[in-house]
C-alpha cells in the first residue's frame, strides 16, 4: 500500500543519521573513474553485432521535403539500411514534443532529422549519410523574438500558470516614491552535457529493449510506445549511466527513435548517437527571453508593487520560459502581478534546461534588486533581508513556508565571503591591471516532490539491493538511496546494492525539476517502511516495537539478524511514496545567496572570477559530498549564463550557428576559482519524510546576476542583456 | 591496414579501415569503451589517452598513424580494486559527477603532473626555466577537458592531493 505523505514528518530512523546527512563517496565512482561504467553507446556486451545509425539532418528550417534520393547511400559499402519517413511506417507525435522526431514531408525546423543511414561500420555510415539527396521546397520562418514579441499572447499555462497577480500592481507602481523600470534580455542557452544523445535499439520479436541515455524511464517508455504506436509493455529502457542532461535527457530524442526504427528495418541492433555538431539544432535547448521588470518601493528600499513579465517563443504548440515564477514567492509587497508571452518561433524546439525558470528569471531580477539597493543606498545584503516574507506573497499568510531560511543564507554567506569589505561605489577598487568588484544574488528554487516506488530486497545474508527506475546523471542519487536504505534498515552502506535506470524496476520520480533527490529517497524510505514490516512479522515480532539497528532486528531483549529475520528466501517488497495536499497548505522552496568578486581587465574589459561562495537552505543534506558538488556545478553553469554562454541565431535560415564545443562555449577549468560551499542547518518536515528537499538546480538561481553585480561594482558599467561579453562592457566604459 | 597498437602493455593486431580514429579503435574494435567521445572534434577532451607517454586527443587521430605506438588508456592506470592514485582522488574529493569526461580528465592529469616534472612550460608560466605547481599552471593545463556538470573546484583539489601539494 502506497505511503501518503500528508502529514508533517515525526522522529524516524532517518534522524539518527549514521549513514544519511554524513559525506559518503560515491557508490558509483570507482566504476567511473577506471572506465568501465558503461553508457548508451558502449553496449557490447547486450548487442555485440551492433550495426552503426547515422542521422541525416534537415538543411532547412521550413518547408517541405519533396523527395529524397537514397539510391547512391543504399548502394555504398557496407550500407544495410535507409530509413527515413517514408519508409519507416506510421507514427505518432507523443504530448512531451513539439516537433516530430523524424521530419517528413513537413519539415519543422533545422536539423531534424531526416533520414538514418544504417550501415556495418560507424565509418561506413558516416560517409553514405553524405550521400542521400533531400529535395527541399523551403518555407518562410519566424526566428527573431525581438521582432516577433509584439502582440505575442500569455502562453498556455504548463507547469506553472501563465500570469498571475495580487492586490493592484499598476496603482501601487504609480505611487511608489522609488521606481525601478528596466528591460532585460538572455539568449537562447544550449545544455551541452558531455555525452551525445546516444541509444543501442535491439528488437527481439516484438518487444524492443532501448539502450539510452535517458532522465526519465517511465515517460520515456510511454513515449516511445505512443510514438512506435506499440503497447508500453512491449517497450524496455535502460539507463543505469548518464553522461549529463539538465533537462536535454527528459524525454527520448531522433536518436532514441531512429534507432528503434533501424533496428527494425535491419533485424539487427542498430545504435546512434547524435554527431555533437546534430545536438545544437536536433534537440532542445533553453530559450531566450526579454523581461520587464518594474519595482516600487519606498525610500528604505521596502517593496510595495512587483511586476515581471517575460517574452519567449517556440514552436507552435510549444510552452513558455516561465521566468516570472520565482518573483511570485521571493520578495514581499502587496501588489503585483506577473505574466509569460509566448511568441512563435520556428527555431528548434524549446523546452527545459536546469532550473527552467528561476535560472534566467533571477538573472534579470536580481540585478533589478541591485539596481533598487543603488538607488535607495541600502546595502545590497539589507534590501533583501528588508523584502523577506515568511509567507507566499500572492496567497497571504494563511500560507507559509515549510521553512525559509533566505535571511540566515544572506547573512552567513556575506560573513564567509567578506562581504563587508565591498566599496558600495563602483569602481573604487584595483588590483595592477584589474578593476575589482564584489556582487551578490540571491538563490531561489521551487521544491516539487512527485510520487516515487522502489523495490527493497533482504537476502539471507542481510544484504539489501535497491531497485527502481531513477536515474543518475550525475547527481549523485545511487549513494543517496542506497544511504537511505543503509539507514533505514540499520546497515552500514557497503551492506546496500543499488539497481538503477532500468524500467523492469519500480517506477520513480526521475531526475528533472529538482525533484529527484527529495522524491526518489522518500520512495526507497516508503519500501522500506514495507520491508521492516514484512521482516519484523515474518521474524515474530509486532512491527511496531521492533527496530532495525547495527544489522539486527532489535524488540525489547530480543535480537534477530537482519539475515536471520529476513529467513533464506529473503524478503523482497515494492511501495511508493505519495504526496498529499501539504505543498499546497505551505509554500515550498529552496534558497541560498551568492557572493562573487570579479576583477575585469582595465584595458581589454576581460573577465575573471576571482572569488565565488555561498550559503544555501535545502532542507536535510542528504550527502554533504555530492551536494556540494551538485551546488558548484551549478554555479559553474552560472558563470557560463554570465560571462559566455549563448547560441547565436542565425535570423534568414533559422538555426544556431555556434552548435558545437568550440563555438558555443562553456567554463572550462580556468574560469572557475575554488568554490566555497555552505549549508544552513535545516530540517523541512513538510517536505518529505527525510525532511530533505533537492538541491540539484538551487545553485545556478542566480548565480550569474551576482556576477552581473560584481561586474558593476567592478567598472559602473550595468549590463542588462546576457551574456556579459568585454564588447559590451568595453562599449559601457567608453560611454561612460 | 593492417596496424599493431600496444594498448595498455597488450599487444593489439587489428585491421581497420584506415578512417578509423584511435577513438574508436579503442571504443568499437577493442572495447575499450573507457575513453569518450563527447563531441569527436578536438573539442572537449573527453577523448584523452597518453601516447608514447603524451597526452593526446584520440578522436583526432587515426589509428593507422600509430602502428607500434603505446597507448595507455583510463583501463590501463588502474581498476576498481586497484585505482590509480589519481583515480582514487577523485572519488575521495568527489571530482566528477556524470563521469563521462572523467576517464579524459584523469588521463590528462596524469599526464599534466609528468608534464611539470619534465620542465615543459605553459602559456601561463612565468619562467620557462623554472616551471612548478601551482593553481594557475594547472588549471590552465587542465582546460581542454571539459566538464559541463562543473566539478573543476574539485578536480584541482584531487590534482593537488597527487602532487602532494595544499589545494
Amino acid at each position: 500500500m502506497p505511503l501518503k505523505f500528508d502529514t508533517p514528518a515525526g522522529i524516524n530512523p532517518i534522524d539518527r543519521q549514521n549513514v544519511i546527512g554524513r559525506p559518503q563517496d560515491r557508490l558509483d565512482g570507482p566504476l567511473k573513474v577506471s572506465g568501465l561504467a558503461p553508457y548508451a553507446y558502449e553496449r557490447h556486451d547486450v548487442a555485440p553485432d551492433a550495426a552503426y545509425g547515422v542521422m541525416v539532418g534537415s538543411a532547412i528550417a521550413t518547408g517541405r521535403i519533396v523527395h529524397i534520393d537514397a539510391a547512391d547511400a543504399e548502394a555504398a559499402p557496407g550500407v544495410i539500411a535507409v530509413v527515413t519517413a517514408a519508409n519507416a511506417g506510421p507514427l505518432k507525435k507523443a504530448d512531451s514534443h513539439t516537433a516530430k522526431l523524424l521530419a517528413g514531408p513537413e519539415v519543422e525546423h533545422f536539423d531534424q532529422a531526416v533520414a538514418l543511414v544504417v550501415a556495418e561500420t560507424f565509418e561506413q555510415a558516416r560517409d553514405a549519410a553524405k550521400l542521400v539527396r533531400v529535395d527541399y521546397a523551403p518555407g518562410k520562418g519566424r526566428f527573431d523574438l525581438a521582432k516577433e514579441k509584439d502582440g505575442a499572447p500569455l502562453s498556455p499555462d504548463g507547469f506553472a500558470k501563465a500570469a498571475s497577480k495580487a492586490g493592484d500592481f499598476e496603482a501601487g507602481f504609480k505611487k511608489a516614491p522609488v521606481k525601478i523600470d528596466q528591460t532585460y534580455s538572455t539568449p537562447d542557452q544550449a545544455h551541452a552535457m558531455m555525452e551525445p544523445h546516444a541509444t543501442t535499439a535491439r528488437w527481439d520479436g516484438d518487444q524492443l529493449t532501448l539502450w539510452t541515455s535517458n532522465q526519465m524511464i517511465a515517460w520515456s517508455v510511454r513515449d516511445t510506445a505512443t510514438t512506435l504506436g506499440i503497447d508500453k509493455s512491449k517497450v524496455r529502457l535502460v539507463s543505469p549511466y548518464v553522461g549529463g542532461g539538465f533537462g536535454s535527457k527528459l524525454w527520448i530524442r531522433a536518436d532514441a527513435l531512429l534507432a528503434a526504427l533501424g533496428a527494425k528495418a535491419t533485424g539487427r541492433a542498430v545504435k546512434v548517437a547524435l554527431a555533437r555538431p546534430q545536438i545544437y539544432n536536433n534537440t532542445t535547448h533553453r530559450p531566450a527571453t526579454i523581461q520587464r521588470i518594474r519595482i516600487g518601493a519606498d525610500k528604505d528600499g521596502v517593496i510595495d508593487a512587483i511586476g515581471h513579465e517575460s517574452w519567449s517563443g517556440d514552436l507552435p504548440g510549444g510552452g513558455a520560459e516561465i521566468a516570472a515564477i520565482q518573483t511570485r514567492q521571493l520578495y514581499g509587497g502587496a501588489n503585483r502581478m506577473t505574466a509569460h508571452y509566448l511568441a512563435t518561433l520556428d527555431l528548434p524546439e524549446g523546452n527545459a534546461m536546469r532550473a527552467p525558470g528561476e535560472a534566467v528569471g533571477l538573472l534579470a531580477l536580481e540585478i533589478a534588486m541591485d539596481e533598487l539597493a543603488e538607488k535607495v543606498g541600502v546595502d545590497p545584503v539589507e534590501l533583501r533581508i528588508r523584502n523577506d516574507v515568511q509567507y507566499d506573497p500572492e496567497k497571504g499568510p494563511s500560507v507559509p513556508f515549510s521553512s525559509r531560511k533566505l535571511v540566515e543564507c544572506l547573512r552567513t554567506g556575506a560573513e564567509r565571503f567578506g562581504w563587508d569589505r565591498r566599496n558600495p561605489k563602483p569602481g573604487q577598487m584595483r588590483d595592477g591591471r584589474w578593476l575589482v568588484g564584489m556582487g551578490m544574488a540571491v538563490a531561489f528554487r521551487g521544491a516539487p516532490a512527485t510520487k516515487s516506488a522502489a523495490r527493497i530486497i533482504v537476502d539471507g545474508k542481510g544484504r539489501v539491493t535497491v531497485e527502481t527506475d531513477m536515474t543518475d546523471i550525475g547527481t549523485g542519487s545511487y549513494t543517496i538511496l542506497g544511504q537511505t536504505a543503509a539507514e533505514m534498515m540499520g546497515v552500514p552502506l557497503d551492506h546496500v546494492t543499488v539497481n538503477l535506470g532500468d524500467s523492469n524496476f519500480p517506477a520513480s520520480s526521475g531526475s528533472g525539476g529538482q525533484w529527484g533527490a527529495a522524491s526518489s529517497t522518500a520512495g526507497v524510505y516508503a519500501a522500506c517502511v514495507a520491508a521492516r514490516a514484512a521482516i519484523a512479522q515474518k521474524a515474530g515480532f509486532n512491527a511496531d516495537d521492533a527496530d532495525f539497528v547495527d544489522g539486527h532486528v532489535v524488540a525489547g531483549n530480543r535480537r534477530v539478524k537482519l539475515g536471520d529475520a529476513a529467513g533464506p528466501d529473503g524478503v523482497t517488497v515494492v511501495d511508493q511514496i505519495e504526496f498529499g495536499d501539504l505543498s499546497k497548505k505551505f509554500a515550498q522552496a529552496t534558497f541560498g545567496a551568492h557572493f562573487v568578486e570579479v576583477g575585469v581587465d582595465v584595458e581589454t574589459c576581460e573577465v575573471r572570477i576571482r572569488r565565488m561562495g555561498g550559503a544555501f537552505a535545502a532542507g536535510r543534506i542528504l550527502n554533504p559530498k555530492s551536494a556540494r558538488s551538485q551546488v558548484i556545478g551549478a554555479m559553474t553553469m552560472g558563470i557560463g549564463a554570465a560571462l559566455m554562454e549563448e547560441l547565436i541565431v542565425d535570423t534568414r535560415f533559422g538555426y544556431f550557428v555556434n552548435h558545437d564545443m568550440a563555438e558555443y562555449h562553456v567554463p572550462v577549468h580556468a574560469d572557475v576559482p575554488h568554490q566555497d560551499v555552505f549549508f544552513v542547518d535545516e530540517l523541512d518536515d513538510k517536505a518529505t519524510p527525510l525532511k530533505a528537499k533537492g538541491v540539484g538546480e538551487l545553485g545556478i538561481c542566480g548565480a550569474g546576476a551576482a556576477v552581473a553585480n560584481a561586474i558593476y561594482n567592478a567598472t559602473g558599467v550595468r549590463l542588462r542583456d546576457y551574456p556579459l561579453t568585454l564588447d559590451k562592457i568595453l562599449e559601457g566604459l567608453e560611454t561612460a | 591496414m593492417q596496424t599493431t597498437l600496444k594498448v595498455n602493455g597488450k599487444t593489439e593486431r587489428l585491421d581497420l579501415d584506415p578512417r578509423t580514429t584511435l577513438l574508436d579503435a579503442l571504443r568499437e574494435h577493442l572495447h575499450l569503451t573507457g575513453t569518450k567521445k563527447g563531441c569527436d572534434h578536438g573539442q572537449c577532451g573527453a577523448c584523452t589517452v597518453i601516447v608514447e607517454g603524451k597526452r593526446i586527443n584520440s578522436c583526432l587521430t587515426l589509428a593507422v598513424m600509430h602502428d607500434g605506438d603505446a597507448i595507455k588508456t583510463i583501463e590501463g592506470l588502474g581498476t576498481p580494486g586497484d585505482l590509480h592514485p589519481m583515480q582514487k582522488a577523485f572519488v575521495t574529493h568527489d571530482g566528477y559527477q556524470c563521469g563521462y569526461c572523467t576517464p579524459g580528465q584523469i588521463c590528462s592529469a596524469v599526464a599534466v603532473l609528468d608534464e611539470l616534472k619534465a620542465g615543459i612550460p605553459s602559456h601561463v608560466s612565468a619562467d620557462l626555466d623554472k616551471i612548478a605547481f601551482s593553481r594557475d599552471e594547472i588549471v590552465e593545463r587542465m582546460s581542454g577537458n571539459i566538464c559541463r556538470c562543473g566539478a573543476y573546484s574539485n578536480i584541482f583539489e584531487a590534482i593537488a592531493d597527487v602532487a602532494g601539494e595544499k589545494a
